[in-house]
């Protein structure tokens, strides 16, 4: 090689200078990254800028979903680059973004005379990272709080005593607990990010490591059929304004003031 | 005045042996639950808090049992509650104590604790459980230490512990609220979501706390020199009886609240404790226990004759005991997680190991308590030997260091 | 006094027990050991090696708060440009072999900080495990 590694990287922060310029909302008008497999590959050493918002939301195509009901990229994607160990059991499971029977996932709206195709449907079920969470109210060390900047309800594993009152308080099941040891049971370690310890609590923290790198979510990323789009809800101009304008969404139980902002086209 | 708990007699320390026979058999365990980690207890992802918690929330209510004896002696001056207020305060250390090892034991990273206090967080319930809990077993500490010590010289207690006694019973209450309002707050509980619960907790620790402190009378009558004598123990089982209608009454309030609405997200949490759902009845059968109980227990509580029957009162006292803590324990906290906030269906029951530490920590309860009963009756036999030069009298039922 | 030379030759042995973790080392030349720390493989590091050695731990600290409390994952080094406040992904990959660099130190100082119960060693990840 004939550059050397303390070369590229004085070269890459000026180019970091350079993309410091760009506009925040419009990288989103730009083609997604190639979603290559190796899309959830540890992110490489070319730095990018940051991706920055007032207010991540995700919006979620379940006509999409439909038409791929074996599909589970979002999944194994987000929980390879994460580390999310799979111990084989429900009682042990940790999971942060999965798929969920309509009747699960809108509980309080399910009938009997579910239009056919949604009976059979599973639909992506995560994180609302609510605007009003009543999980963050509950956490007595504030291991979970709600990032200002972006709306990013995150968490420190440091910090948290695990006393799973979080868990409790969560109405969509979004969070699971380290009952033991997670390491022996992750297939395959990506060395750039953590894993947990046992002890703790863990869920989607909206890949705010890879936003922090210019990528977008792991699940997005992974999503081949585009059912998964990604922006911030405070740029009128963004991507999902533009399909929040357009088209009708629910989100999981709105009566209970959360504000989840996870909005679902059905 | 500690020293004291080192000296007794076969039974004393028969009785010691034992409980350390059972603590350590709950340490054995929880070292088996600290290496591999809390999955060795029956809980899951979707019920998240179990037998530990259980305890912890049937506790606090045991703790209860100071402030009813407390509160009629100081504020309203019945004198009868004079020798027994020491014996509430005990026990609400013994209970706090054991509060605070229960959610020792069930936390993911107890060594991390600590976080609680370096990073104080108001909008937390669980921040102002820690700090009432903490607040009330100070509180018990210092005015036990220093109305036993004025006992142990024969003097009247300091007057500045008065308002701190006073301050005690506000106090207790608060316990007990904060405690239901870890529950009450969460709107993905539906089951816990209710005005009532918190007067609910009021009532039902207003009845243990006091059939628990009759129960303990009635063995220290047994086994010891000390008795409390009949009309403390006959009013206590009045306010037993009274918390325990309105607890009953308060239970059917919910019911009927569920049941009249029929709004699913209600009804089917009671369904699941009386009934059943979709094949998945591990509960039901001990919640009819704990109906049944709580319906013996009134009718011998509320039947004049058989409540003025020491024996029969023991026994309500026991029924008592054992129908809240299936209601206000394993009932309380178990249903809330059936069904999950998906319509979800996940069982729960307590593992061995689970087990285990409980009665470790219930044996290290019993413990502190005996030891603190040990004292105090140690202390009072000095009065008692000084007064009556060493001639066995006739055992001391009334009066006290106060000259009342 | 009673018994007096019992008590002089117990407080010797008293002493002499309680000083000997000071003067075991020195009588028997281990007085003098430095832990042998396996040299980066690139440099220079972030910070220079005399901070390094009494601080790092602050560092890291410091490093966990930005990152994971405020969000603040990168900085502009003078000589390194962007660094990655990162301890798998910076200091480990110059420090490779964490066995002949981190736990020198700490094994002999009797340290064990638990940041490797989740943090990665990149060089001891072997897949399947």
């Amino acid at each position: 090689m004939g550059i050397d590694r303390r070369k590229f990287v004085k070269l890459a922060g000026l180019t970091v200078l350079g993309f410091a310029g760009a506009k925040p909302g419009g990288v989103f008008s730009q083609e997604t990254p190639a979603a290559d497999t190796a899309s959830t590959a540890p992110p490489s050493g070319e730095p990018t800028a940051p991706l920055e918002g007032k207010r991540w939301a995700m919006i979620v195509d379940v006509r999409k979903c439909m038409q791929n009901p074996d599909c589970h990229a979002c999944s194994d994607a987000c929980h390879l680059t994460h580390n999310v160990p799979d111990f084989g059991n429900p009682k042990d499971e940790i999971k942060w973004i999965w798929k969920e029977s309509f009747h699960h996932a809108f509980h309080e709206q399910g009938h009997e005379h579910l239009e056919e195709r949604m009976l059979h449907t599973k639909l992506p079920v995560l994180c609302n990272h609510c605007d009003n969470p009543p999980c963050v109210k509950v956490c007595p060390t504030q291991a979970t709080w709600r990032r200002e900047k972006d709306g990013i309800v995150m968490m420190d594993w440091h910090r948290c005593i695990g006393c799973r009152y979080c868990v409790v308080a969560c109405p969509y099941g979004s969070r699971s607990f380290n009952w033991r040891d997670p390491r022996p049971f992750i297939k395959e370690i990506q060395p750039d990010f953590p894993t947990r310890t046992r002890g703790v609590v863990e869920k989607c923290t909206f890949c705010e490591e890879r936003l922090s790198r210019g990528q977008l979510p792991a699940c997005v990323e992974a999503c081949e059929h585009g059912a998964l789009k990604f922006g911030d809800l405070e740029d009128p101009d963004s991507e999902v304004r533009a399909i929040l304008r357009e088209n009708y969404t629910i989100r999981r139980k709105p009566a209970l003031g959360t504000q989840p902002e996870i909005y679902y086209i059905v | 005045m500690i020293e004291k708990a080192l000296t007794g007699n076969r039974g004393y320390w028969s009785w010691v042996a034992v409980l350390l026979v059972f603590i350590g058999i709950g340490f054995l365990c929880y070292l088996r639950q600290y290496n591999t980690g809390l999955t060795v207890t029956g809980l899951s992802r979707d019920v998240t808090w179990g037998f530990y918690i259980a305890q912890f929330t049937f506790l606090v209510g045991v703790a209860a049992s100071a402030v009813m004896v407390v509160l009629p002696y100081y504020l309203h001056n019945y004198k009868d509650f004079g020798k027994i207020t020491i014996l509430g305060e005990f026990v609400a250390i013994g209970a706090v104590i054991m509060c605070v090892t229960f959610i020792f034991v069930d936390l993911g990273q107890a060594f991390r604790g600590f976080n609680l206090f370096l990073h104080p967080t108001p909008h937390s319930l669980m921040f102002w459980d820690t700090v009432a809990l903490g607040g009330y077993l100070m509180l018990n500490v210092i005015i036990s230490q220093v109305t036993l010590g004025a006992e142990r010289k024969g003097i009247a207690p300091p007057r500045w512990i008065r308002p701190i006694i006073i301050l005690s019973i506000p106090w207790a209450v608060s316990i007990h609220t904060v405690t239901a309002f870890l529950y009450a707050g969460l709107a993905a509980r539906p089951f816990w979501l209710t005005a009532i619960l918190a007067p609910r907790f009021l009532a039902s620790a207003f009845a243990v706390g006091p059939a628990l402190l009759i129960l303990f009378c009635l063995i220290l009558r047994r086994f010891t020199r000390f008795d409390a004598g009949d009309k403390p123990i006959q009013k206590l089982g009045v306010i037993v009886t009274y918390a325990m209608v309105v607890n009953v009454f308060f239970i059917l309030m919910e019911i009927f609240t569920a049941f009249y609405s029929d709004i699913p997200e209600h009804v089917l949490h009671f369904q699941y404790m009386f009934v059943g759902i979709e094949g998945a009845t591990t509960l039901a059968p001990w919640m009819w226990v704990s109906v049944l109980a709580a319906l013996v227990s009134l009718i011998m509580l509320l039947v004049p004759s058989i409540r003025a029957n020491t024996k029969w009162l023991a026994v309500a006292c026991v029924v008592v005991f054992v129908s809240l803590w299936i209601d206000k324990g394993l009932g309380l906290v178990i249903a809330g997680f059936v069904p999950s906030p998906l319509g979800t269906i996940t069982e729960y029951w307590p593992t061995w190991t689970e087990f285990g530490i409980s009665v470790g920590i219930y044996a290290m309860g019993a413990l502190i308590i005996s030891v603190l009963y040990k004292v105090v009756l140690s202390v009072r036999g000095q009065v008692e030997v000084k007064k009556y030069k060493g001639v066995e009298m006739a055992r001391e039922t009334a009066g006290n260091a106060y000259g009342s | 006094m009673h018994d007096g030379g019992k008590v002089i030759i117990g407080l010797i042995i008293f002493l002499a027990l309680i000083t000997f973790p000071l003067w075991y080392n020195v009588a028997t030349g281990k007085a003098g050991y430095v832990p042998e720390l396996e040299k980066a493989t690139d440099g220079p590091c972030v910070r220079d090696t005399i901070y390094m050695k009494a601080n790092h731990m602050d560092l890291l600290n410091d490093w966990r708060d930005e990152v994971v409390r405020s969000g603040d994952r990168f900085y502009q080094h003078a000589d390194l440009g962007r660094v990655e406040k990162s301890l798998s992904n910076t200091c480990l990959s110059c420090h490779e072999n964490k066995d002949k660099f981190c736990d020198r130190c700490h094994d002999y100082m009797g340290v064990e900080p638990y940041c490797w119960d989740c943090h990665i060693i990149p060089k001891e990840l072997t897949y399947g495990n």
